[in-house]
């Protein structure tokens, strides 16, 4: 082998440029006993980078529960997987895409779908469905439309596109967002056991397969340019961002699901965050062997590209495979098929390197440890302060009539109707959505059997600003408790945690508590963590986002024609209120209506009440007592109503005077009606269902209070509310419209 | 009976219009869009997606598919061809329709439940209907506007070549609540042979109460009714 060409020590510019400190570079010379070269240099800051590393956030998630009986596959692959039964394993995944969105919001978007659907066919799982959590600004600001509306396109261009039903996630609006907003994407696929594929090179001699897309010079340094903090300068990067071709995609994807599983298919990676250097170590590292790339053999879109830029190269739709010398023919025979070109570039051998090659010439060698696992982990100087928590101050009272108040916060863009963003996705291709978006989770029917999963995302950033570690167990609640509204029985979690700048105390705090919650209410459901994602360097320099927690929730329901929705579906049915008489107002929408901001206390969360509140709904739904489940969230009890009578299309007669007695909160009414507390349910049942339900939940231990009935073409709460239904729906449709 | 169901590559109802053949009882075949014969089908449908990513222009390039050259002589020949969505705009691109899909009204990408009024049964993919019916079948497009020249429209409504036309759930105009705003709201549109079908809509969503509806499968039926008596529309108007 030649020497590879060491360089002079590189300036403090080509260390920003590929985001390495002076002593991360001093570490990387100490571990390989010399100047690395400027490849080498540009593949370690890739590879080191707080995206591939996890460089920050590794020590903390390992606290993360990841283990239980249907785990299949924990985090470490490009998705986790979990048992269902039927011979099949679930794989899903969330992935952040917030900083190519902040800069362009539509390919921003689209490439993030493309990443996490790659995630999910590389194991060899056909992507039944996706969701997006996003985050931006005030929705009043012409930049935060333009970014909300160019984000939502690209989920739909690419998604529609690729024909992979948009079945749910989120959105929210809140100033901390306004220069960076964040855009997840979560993809949820179903895999038979034995073809589940995994990216773990093997095998010397097989040889590596380059598939997809020709290489380009788009997208050079994603990686790093996601891991520092967005400034003036970051519209200059533009050319970091990529561009997805979503038919390319799904040629990929349906080539890719005929040879999962097939002889002498060793390995499939996607290529992601950094490019060819990313997959070809990452797949080396897995299988604890050597791998060697000649880039002179990579199809290029452009000509005079140098090594450095087809190895860090982000260009999209592309995989590596690595196959038996016997196969190889067969596999590019099926990617021809699918007029797929594919290259063959390299070869797997035992020494545990990854070797770059032009050719004849050696231009990269490195040490597969240190390439992938070498970056020194940053521990910043956390303070542990306690979060400072403001007294809460006795909420002031809502200016407007109970009435009214509602109808402004079904306006409210954190709660109106997302209708007019799930229309523009597919939602049904695949024949599987049965449960569509607008309720508590989406239900998707898996083909073949009696199955379906029931998919949610949430994460309520204003609870985690107030309390990161309250905040972050309750979007775990949250999310079990959306699919627990449908039947389902929580299976497994996926998370994506957004923050700030964790050089800061407080941001790393902040993600410490985060990680702490997650991990302690994943305990007490018992539901693992098995797959996740972590954006950092969220920030600007007119401040950082408030710690954004999303958690991808993944349910089964056993029998499909079991399941419930929260529409009010039948007159005459009885109205219930599960779990406790709860008026918490911190941090809840009703105080950002009436006062600007949601400040104070956020809600308390008993996690052992919150268990069996969920096991109560799920056991009623199983024994087919309840004809409707609905959890209370933004906007307390009576929005849950209100939208329990809006999906139904009937109104409702509902009194609160008991409630207010046995609370006795001075909160009073707008605690009762707009309080945030958490472990709650609105559910709806035929009378002859309602003793059962009692037994049942005196034996469960669940607080149940019959509060009223579903009928007639308003929604009465006696004493405080009585609109008509058309009013209630106005103003929770118009809530995204654009100002006309 | 077996139905053709043509894969073009970046086609994604294939497996959808398969599930609902089988749930009418009958047999999917796949045609490969570089297939040069129809492999015995008794009907061909051309299914919903993006054929080549509908880069050029919806069903531009998927027209030149050397399967098109077998369909094309299958429907000259009688047989039954059924274009959904996609399959609708490829139709009118390979000039077996008339007409042309345009950007919906509304500049976005819409899915959602639509109502159809069944406007003639003189058709084998409509005779198991009754003229009026309001069948729910959901659409899912950017580019669904049905677009031709008065002169086009005034002869498809007088040779009752307007299949299904968008109304509201109640069967009344649908007005301002049109998916795509399509010229009289024209949702599908046969040929002159009333052989060949081209429609927005997709029935195959819609096959299965559990999903929302099954008056998609009306459309299947009639279909099968009508391959099986042999029944032949061409010459009765």
């Amino acid at each position: 082998m030649t020497e590879v060409t060491a360089i002079t020590r590189p300036s403090q510019q080509q260390l920003a440029e590929v985001a390495l400190t002076t002593a991360e570079y001093d570490h990387l010379v100490a571990l390989i006993g010399r100047q690395p070269n400027a490849l080498e240099l540009g593949i370690v800051g890739a590879l080191w980078s707080e995206h591939c590393s996890y460089k920050t956030s590794r020590p903390l998630l390992q606290r993360l529960p990841t283990t239980g009986p249907r785990v299949v596959q924990g985090p470490g692959e490009n998705a986790g997987a979990v048992d269902i039964g039927a011979g099949l394993a679930c794989v899903f995944k969330i992935e952040s895409h917030n900083h190519p969105s902040a800069i362009e919001p539509y390919q921003g978007a689209a490439t993030g779908v493309g990443g996490i659907l790659r995630d999910i066919f590389t194991m060899g799982a056909r992507p039944l469905a996706l969701l997006d959590s996003l985050r931006f600004g005030p929705l009043d600001e012409p930049r935060q439309r333009h970014l909300f509306e160019g984000v939502v396109a690209g989920i739909g261009g690419y998604g529609n596109c690729v024909g992979v039903p948009t079945v749910g996630g989120e959105v929210y609006f809140d100033a901390s967002y306004r220069q960076n907003c964040v855009v997840n994407a979560m993809c949820v696929g179903v895999v038979e056991h034995a073809k589940l594929t995994r990216a773990r090179a093997a095998g010397a001699g097989n040889l590596v397969l380059l598939v997809g897309a020709d290489t380009g010079r788009d997208g050079i340094h994603g990686a790093s340019f996601a891991s520092v903090v967005l400034d003036e300068a970051s519209e200059s990067r533009r050319p970091a961002v990529q561009v997805g071709n979503p038919f390319l995609e799904k040629c990929l994807m349906e080539a890719c699901l005929e040879l999962a599983g097939q002889p002498g298919v060793v390995a499939m990676q996607d290529l992601g965050a950094a490019g060819l250097t990313g997959s070809a170590a990452e797949l080396a590292h897995r299988g604890g062997c050597g791998i060697e790339i000649d880039v002179a053999r990579v199809s290029r879109r452009e000509t005079g590209m140098s090594a450095y830029e087809v190895m860090l190269s982000e260009s999209q739709e592309r995989m590596l495979l690595v196959v038996t010398r016997e196969r190889l023919a067969a596999v590019r025979e099926t990617f021809a098929r699918w007029d797929l070109h594919s290259d063959s570039v390299g070869v797997i051998f035992d020494e545990p390197r990854l070797i770059v090659r032009d050719g004849g010439d050696i231009v990269a060698d490195l040490p597969v440890e240190t390439a992938v696992s070498g970056a020194p982990v940053r521990q910043p100087v956390g303070a542990l302060r306690e979060q400072p928590q403001d007294a809460s101050p006795p909420p002031p009272p809502s200016p407007w009539p109970a009435g009214e108040t509602l109808l402004r916060l079904l306006a409210a863009p954190n709660i109106g109707s997302r209708r007019g963003i799930f229309r523009s996705y597919d939602h049904q291709v695949g024949g599987a959505t049965v449960v569509l978006p607008g309720g508590d989770a989406a239900v998707v029917r898996v083909p073949g059997t009696s199955l379906a999963l029931a998919v949610s995302t949430d994460g309520n950033a204003r609870y985690s600003a107030l309390d990161a570690r309250r905040g972050a167990a309750i979007a775990v609640c949250e999310a079990a408790r959306n699919v627990s509204a449908t039947g389902a029985v929580p299976v497994g979690i996926t998370n994506c945690l957004n923050f700030a700048n964790p050089e800061r105390a407080e941001v790393y705090d902040a993600l410490r508590a985060s990680i702490e919650g997650i991990a302690e209410a994943c305990r007490a459901f018992d539901i693992p963590v098995v797959s996740g994602n972590v954006s950092l360097y969220n920030d600007a320099p007119s401040g950082g986002i408030d710690p954004t927690v999303v958690i991808g929730m993944v349910g089964v329901i056993d029998d499909v024609e079991r399941h419930c929705t929260a529409a009010f579906s039948v007159d005459d049915d009885l109205v219930a209120l599960l779990g406790p008489i709860g008026t918490e107002l911190g941090g809840s929408e009703y105080l950002r209506l009436v006062q600007g901001a949601g400040d104070g206390e956020p809600p308390h969360v008993d996690l052992q009440l919150e268990a069996r509140v969920q096991a109560f709904v799920r056991e009623a739904i199983a024994a087919g007592l309840l004809r409707s489940a609905h959890d209370c969230a933004e906007g307390g009890f009576a929005v849950a109503i209100a939208e329990s009578c809006l999906l139904g299309g009937r109104g409702a007669w509902v009194g609160i005077e008991e409630l207010e007695r046995e609370s006795a909160d001075p909160a009073g009414e707008a605690g009762i009606l707009f309080g945030e507390s958490q472990s709650r349910f609105i559910v709806s049942f035929p009378r002859e269902a309602l003793v059962q339900l009692h037994d049942l939940s005196s034996r469960r231990q669940v607080p149940f209070a019959g509060i009223g009935s579903v009928g007639g073409e308003r929604l009465v709460v006696t004493g405080a509310i009585d609109v008509p239904l058309s009013e209630l729906r106005e103003a929770y449709e118009g809530a995204l419209d654009a100002p006309a | 009976m077996r139905f053709g169901i043509a894969v073009f590559p970046g086609t994604w109802s294939d497996r959808d219009c398969a599930r609902a053949v089988t749930l009418a009882g009958h047999e999917p075949v796949m045609l490969w869009h570089k297939d040069r014969d129809v492999k015995d089908a008794d009907c061909v449908i051309l299914p919903g997606g993006f054929s080549y990513g509908d880069y050029l222009r919806c069903g531009a390039v998927a027209r030149f598919a050397p399967l098109m050259d077998a369909v094309t002589e299958f429907a000259a020949h009688g047989g039954l061809v059924w274009g959904i969505c996609n399959g609708f705009q490829i139709l009118c691109e390979a000039h077996l329709l008339p007409g042309a899909l345009s950007r919906n009204q509304s500049l976005q990408f819409r899915c959602e439940p639509a109502y159809l009024r069944v406007e003639t049964t003189v058709s084998p993919f409509t005779s198991g209907c009754t003229q009026g019916d309001v069948l729910q079948i959901p659409v899912s497009h950017g580019e669904g506007r049905y677009v031709a020249d008065d002169e086009t429209l005034d002869m498809l409504e007088r040779d009752g070549r307007v299949a299904l036309r968008y109304v509201a759930a109640d069967g009344s105009a649908v007005g301002a609540r049109s998916p795509n705003g399509s010229m009289r709201d024209i949702a599908g549109v046969l040929n002159q042979g009333h052989n060949v079908l081209g429609m927005m809509p997709h029935p195959e969503r819609a096959s299965e109460a559990l999903l929302g509806s099954d008056d998609g499968m009306r459309l299947f039926e009639s279909v099968s009714h009508a391959v099986r008596h042999g029944d032949s529309f061409a010459n009765i108007w």
